[in-house]
């Protein structure tokens, strides 16, 4: 296990060196997608649009975050990660097209998203799910908020951010999975406790 | 999750971004005045409450994919009206993440299945869910009844404390076997592996039709966020859950 303080923009290079279990501590810049935000950024995609932010490089965070507006300036109050499986469908196009090169959010991707990240360079990170506050803590402005007709959690929200984590490295751009290797120990126990039900 | 609980308390914003769905749960004293007057005043407080605090927005139209932008909408925020003998109101609020309520489960067992198929419908649950819920989370299950009656079962079980046990022995012994159970399946916090899946299992029950052994399985995330409070008779407030 290593440590990384890594700062956007991110090359391939930059991603491909980090293996299951790094934890990494994010500065610069990252966006917010969820549900919507991937919905519509496909049609943008689509109808050979550009998305209205440059995404190249920088970090997608699985969050619809709690926001404020204070004097005219939007403020994070609350930000944790989203359950992730919900992308799954929209991910392998957004991963192509948006030039990404890190995925933030809690509970893993699948086989579609996982083959995206291998072939693009793309790694997928693990924030503690429910903790808003401390990520709040680590984002320190709104750059920008775009879509925001699609409500608040699911706007684009771009942050600008400094040591964002810890985050725990799960899937890396080669396709190791902690979740998937937890899991595979998971299925053996289920086996065992029905046994022992029985 | 302990540095968030302390910095969130600090700085006195909300422990989890998901703000949930509201909910109230309501005893009121049948002897308590101006009862049609709640709905209206919860809903007014959901909304203050989401500029004060603030709440995220999280009622949507199902229908046009419209946020409200104020936590109301069409029966929402939620009320659950239980009728006691007195004359005070006793509310609790319990707001719900989005992720918690996606992983909760029906089953409607065959009855020859029996206990048995009752653990194991709970463990699958949760293997199941994996991560999603924001494991380590608590559990309510509610057997029994009817599918709608399991279902509000399990839920009312998320409102007692973690560790309280039901007052029939039988139940208690089920909750803290269940408990054992999911602790061994291996998911662990946030889904990343470990031995602590569960804070707790909560079991209610209601007698079933001689056909239907309904169990639904209700997860509340670890970030569980609840408050209760009693209106006296006279306006008084006393606060259950917090100091104020």
């Amino acid at each position: 296990m290593v440590e990384y303080h890594l700062w956007t923009p991110l090359s391939e290079k930059d991603v491909r060196k980090l293996k299951i279990r790094d934890v990494v501590y994010i500065s610069g810049v990252m966006f917010t997608a969820r549900d919507s935000a991937h919905e519509r950024a496909l049609e943008y995609f689509g109808e050979g649009r550009n998305l209205p932010i440059d995404t190249n490089g920088v970090a997608l965070f699985h969050s619809g975050p709690l926001v404020r507006e204070v004097d005219g300036r939007y403020e994070v109050v609350s930000a944790g990660p989203t359950t992730s499986a919900r992308m799954e469908v929209f991910e392998e196009v957004f991963i192509e097209k948006s030039g990404i090169r890190i995925i933030i959010g809690k509970g893993g991707m699948g086989a579609k998203t996982v083959e995206a990240m291998k072939k693009f360079g793309v790694v997928y990170c693990a924030f503690t799910g429910g903790t808003g506050a401390l990520a709040a803590k680590a984002i320190k402005a709104v750059k920008s908020v775009e879509w925001l007709d699609l409500g608040m959690p699911e706007a684009l929200w771009t942050l600008v951010v400094e040591d964002f984590g810890p985050l725990i490295v799960a899937i890396d751009s080669f396709g190791n999975n902690l979740y998937a290797n937890v899991m595979d120990q998971v299925e053996k126990n289920r086996l065992k406790i029905h046994q022992s039900i029985d | 999750m302990t540095e968030n609980i302390r910095l969130a308390e600090q700085i006195g914003v909300p422990i989890c971004q998901d703000t949930g769905t509201i909910s109230f749960y309501l005893m009121v004293g049948d002897k308590f005045s101006n009862l049609s007057m709640l709905p209206d005043i919860l809903r007014h407080a959901t909304k203050h409450a989401t500029e004060a605090i603030p709440l995220r927005p999280n009622a949507v139209n199902p229908f046009t994919g419209k946020n409200s932008g104020d936590n109301i909408g069409e029966s929402m925020p939620y009320i659950h009206w239980e009728i006691v003998e007195g004359n005070n109101l006793q509310i609790t609020a319990l707001p719900k993440g989005g992720g918690s309520e996606n992983a909760c489960a029906l089953g409607m067992l065959e009855p020859g299945l029996g206990i048995k198929g009752i653990k194991k419908f709970v463990v699958d649950t949760v293997i199941d869910a994996g991560a999603k819920p924001c494991p380590p989370t608590i559990l309510g299950v509610g057997i029994g009844g009817g599918a709608d009656i399991a279902i509000n079962l399990a839920k009312k079980a998320l409102l007692r404390n973690i560790g309280s046990r039901h007052n029939e022995s039988i139940v208690a012994d089920l909750e803290r076997e269940l408990e054992e159970l999911v602790n061994q399946t291996g998911i662990g916090p946030m889904g990343l592996g470990g031995d602590t899946t569960t804070l707790g299992v909560n079991v209610e029950y209601a007698h079933r039709h001689p056909a239907s052994l309904p169990v639904a399985v209700m997860f509340q995330c670890w970030a569980s966020r609840r408050a209760s409070a009693k209106i006296l008779f006279d306006g008084k407030v006393e606060y259950l859950s917090h100091r104020i």
